[in-house]
């Protein structure tokens, strides 16, 4: 492939560029936000205009609809639990299964740290929820997968004064 | 309430979130956090210096209340206390409180990253990773400053432990992203890049993101990154389910870790060493095979997983573009996903064709799924699946299957989304003027778009159309004989009267019988750029059909016309019927001469859509034939200035001449309609033939009085040769 092609391509697919995770959020069915986790700057105002057009995008989905939503500049991987709705923000280019079961995955987590977890969990231990979020993810990328490491790391955390 | 383990208790916190949770109004929530706000403003301000564990308790509940969405002004001081204590718990909710409620007091800052420094350079991997964490929520210019040179140290340190250089990879990331400037490369970059063989899989997971970043920027720095990328993907793709025993996600080895790898491999042209770019080949292949493997398991995640790794090795194959092979065999793979049960995976194989479509390679290969493509536009439940079965027609479509791609897009068009209508009209035009051979087809296609979605079918559009018309000679009786046809439904869409009543003013000699009539059935319902169109149209029709004079000079005589509120249209009544009955029909017929072939230049439809979409909206092959073939045809015109001297020189008849120079003053607009526009600086001259004056422009700008000159006179040479 020589240089001219790789150029327009370039510009074409921008595959790579600055390509990361915009913010989690895990709302209610009522649009209660349980966690709210950003990795860009907004305003406090415009964290709830996101905050509420996401839960209006994402509620009306059902089954027939797939589990990847336009939304502004970017794109939501989302998957309902229960009650509760787990969003990623993510960009355009980025990969949508691999943050659907980045999801899976954090909730696995959650589920066994809590022993089977339910929304009051994550309220009244919501400052542990930061902390399972940050080993897993961090500055917008992946941090750890395995579960295995993460709940070994959470329990030592746990243990400590 | 659930169980709150054991490690710290906060039993008032449980019991203050029990309070909220049971109040009845938002007036009794309040209440409620009023008191508690009271309360804990006196803690921090009594006498008593607070032990640590109730300075963690009021801090954590000050954080509630600001999450549940009220204003906190106070508790910084007490959060940045926290972070030297020495015990995690408290450390921890200092951390997060001044992470969550982001302070730019200077005083503040200074402590804080004193803090900062405190932790990192305790030896606790623990501290350590509180306050690596805490730069990187952060990630404030102040903490770049004070910490950019040393992060890349303790990541590449050989004693840092594991779960630190996560830490400390990511932190320089956020970092880097936010203050580049201060992120200087140096001996540490070999170091990172070396950080790709890390027994540990979570160091490389996170180092992949740093180097992938990095690269955009410094790519010859960090080339070296390729064929470790290569080997590791290798070793994961090719091991078997117990190697990677912590990192296997059912029965997947690795996937995120996997998909990272192959996204940094998309930085940089393909291998130039040939083992290296062996064996990534064959990772490729392995990874195809795969997926026709039978699955190890029925969960989703499996799947998911599985695929998710196929995807971004489809992404791969498509960036590199130069094996054949494998391009074709991943429009094959991506061809049975369009007609798999899961909604996701159809979703992702039409987006993922879309770029395969480009492809010279694979082109072919993707026009073969043609009725798959189809039957998803039409029946798919989810409005964005159907969208991207569009785009993909859209992508696939050449000579071979031009039309019927048209049509199938027209007929989607009438029960489209309107958030996706003008998009959908502009690709249809595109298509429909590229692979024209028959330009009535052409003129058909618009034509139709302007019946289906008017309203969307913007102005460069239907330039467009008149433009083609104009240039082609072979077209104009049929675009003048379909436009009177559909100038007869009942309900006809503006855009329609627009453009039916310029071609029938140019062109509507070609056809037998022309009924001004039905053109003026229309005039009262339309908008004033609309009418003053037509009233262009009715000063050619006199000169194309004699016997309608009187009838139009009647109404232009009218009052609504010569007294019309809008000066454009009052003005150009009152010429029109000023030049309909003092030139003679020579002079007549001179002036509303046919108007002149368009000059050839870059699509406008093209550009507006680039610009509506993006650079992706475009295929490599669009815009490669754009630049070649500069010879499509085209509207715009030049700025004023110097292309009015070109147009003067250039002219062939005084009409000729009007309409260059009135192209010369528009921007990209080759309709003369809009250079009758009315300008509070250039009072309007009416037409005087006696001096020999014709403006039916505005007077040019001072600096162009000469060309008015010798336009006047070419026009008085005219008139005393008639």
């Amino acid at each position: 492939m020589n240089e001219a092609k790789c150029s327009w391509l370039g510009l074409i697919f921008s595959p790579v560029v600055l390509v990361q995770i915009r913010f989690i959020l895990i709302q209610n069915r009522a649009g209660k936000t349980r966690l709210a986790k950003w990795y860009m700057q907004f305003d406090d105002d415009e964290k709830q205009k996101l905050i509420e057009e996401v839960h209006a995008v994402v509620t009306v989905r059902d089954a027939k609809h797939t589990n990847f939503v336009e939304f502004r500049n970017f794109k939501i991987i989302y998957r309902r639990y229960a009650g509760l709705y787990f969003c990623i923000c993510v960009d355009v280019t980025d990969n949508n299964l691999a943050y659907l079961e980045a999801i899976h995955n954090f909730v696995e987590v959650l589920n066994e740290y809590f022993h089977n977890v339910c929304e009051l969990d994550l309220v009244f231990n919501f400052y542990k929820v930061y902390t399972v979020v940050d080993e897993m993810f961090l500055a917008g990328e992946i941090r750890e997968t395995s579960q295995t490491k993460v709940l070994k790391q959470l329990l030592m955390l746990q243990s400590l004064e | 309430m659930p169980a709150v383990s054991k490690g710290d208790g906060m039993r008032g916190l449980a019991v203050f979130i029990s309070d909220i949770r049971n109040c009845k109004s938002k007036e009794a929530e309040i209440k409620r956090i009023n008191k508690e706000l009271a309360n804990i403003r006196s803690k921090f301000k009594g006498d008593k210096a607070l032990d640590g564990y109730s300075k963690k308790k009021y801090v954590c509940k000050l954080l509630f209340i600001f999450l549940l969405g009220h204003d906190i002004d106070f508790g910084h001081m007490e959060a940045v206390n926290l972070l030297s204590s020495n015990k995690y718990t408290e450390k921890q909710i200092g951390y997060l409180f001044i992470s969550v409620l982001v302070n730019s007091n200077s005083e503040l800052i200074r402590l804080i990253n004193n803090a900062i420094k405190n932790d990192l350079s305790s030896r606790n991997p623990t501290f350590m990773c509180l306050a690596l964490h805490c730069i990187a929520n952060v990630g404030s210019r102040e903490m770049a400053e004070a910490f950019a040179g040393e992060i890349p140290r303790i990541l590449v340190a050989g004693d840092t432990m594991d779960s630190v250089k996560q830490s400390a990879a990511l932190c320089l990331l956020r970092l880097y992203k936010t203050s580049p400037d201060l992120v200087l490369m140096g001996e540490w970059t070999s170091r990172v890049v070396h950080l790709l063989n890390d027994q540990h899989m979570g160091v490389v997971t996170a180092a992949i993101s740093l180097i992938t970043c990095l690269s955009q920027k410094n790519p010859d720095e960090f080339k070296t990154c390729v064929s470790l990328a290569v080997s590791r993907l290798s070793r994961i793709v090719s091991s078997a389910s117990t190697d990677l025993q912590d990192y296997t996600y059912y029965f997947v080895p690795a996937p995120w870790l996997s998909c990272k790898l192959l996204r940094l491999l998309q930085c940089y042209p393909p291998p130039e060493d040939g083992a290296v770019k062996g064996r990534l080949v064959e990772c490729l292949e392995t990874i195809l095979n795969k997926a026709q493997e039978p699955p190890k398991s029925k969960k989703v995640q499996h799947s998911n997983a599985k695929n998710a790794i196929l995807f971004e090795a489809i992404s791969l194959i498509i960036h590199y573009d130069s094996e054949p092979n494998l391009l074709v065999r991943a429009c094959n793979q991506l061809g049975q996903f369009l007609q798999h049960r899961e909604t996701n995976l159809r979703y992702l194989a039409l987006e993922s064709m879309c770029t395969l479509a480009s492809s010279e390679f694979s082109h072919e290969a993707v026009k073969t799924h043609i009725e798959t493509v189809i039957n998803a536009l039409k029946t798919e439940r989810d409005v964005s699946v159907r969208q991207r079965a569009a785009d993909l027609l859209y992508a696939m479509c050449d000579r071979s299957n031009a039309k019927q791609i048209v049509a199938e897009m027209l007929s989607y068009l009438e029960t489209a989304d309107y958030s996706i209508r003008e998009e959908m009209v502009l690709k249809v035009a595109i298509l429909a003027e590229k692979y024209a051979v028959d330009y009535s087809w052409y003129v058909d296609t618009i034509l139709n778009l302007i019946r289906i979605a008017g309203d969307y079918v913007s102005e460069e559009v239907w330039y467009r159309v008149i433009q083609i018309v104009i240039n082609r000679d072979d077209v104009q009786g049929y675009a003048a004989k379909t436009v009177f046809e559909a100038l007869q439904a009942p309900a006809c869409h503006e855009n329609m009267v627009k453009v039916g009543g310029y071609i029938l003013g140019e062109f509507g000699n070609l056809i037998p019988l022309i009924s001004f009539n039905l053109l003026h059935s229309k005039f009262h319902l339309c908008s004033v750029p609309t009418r003053a169109l037509l009233l262009s149209a009715y000063i050619k029709f006199i000169n194309l059909f004699p016997e309608t004079k009187s009838t139009i000079q009647e109404v232009l005589r009218s009052d609504s016309q010569i007294r019309n509120s809008d000066v454009e249209l009052q003005q150009r009544a009152v010429e029109y019927l000023k030049l309909s009955s003092i030139a003679s029909t020579d002079v007549l017929a001179t002036v509303l001469e046919e108007m002149p072939p368009f000059p050839e230049r870059e699509s406008s439809i093209l550009a507006k859509l680039k610009k509506k979409k993006g650079p992706g909206a475009v295929s490599v092959n669009e815009l490669e034939e754009g630049k070649r073939e500069g010879g499509e045809l085209n509207g715009g015109g030049e700025r004023g200035g110097d292309s009015s001297a070109i147009a003067a020189s250039n002219a062939k008849t005084p009409t000729h001449y009007v309409h260059l120079f009135s192209m010369s003053l528009l921007n990209q607009n080759p309709m003369y309609e809009h250079s009758l526009s009315f300008s509070p600086l250039r009072p309007r001259l009416l037409i005087c033939w006696g001096s020999a004056r014709v403006p039916l422009l505005p007077p040019p700008l001072p600096a162009q009085a000469a060309y008015w000159l010798m336009f006047s006179q070419r026009l008085a040479s005219m008139m005393m040769a008639s």
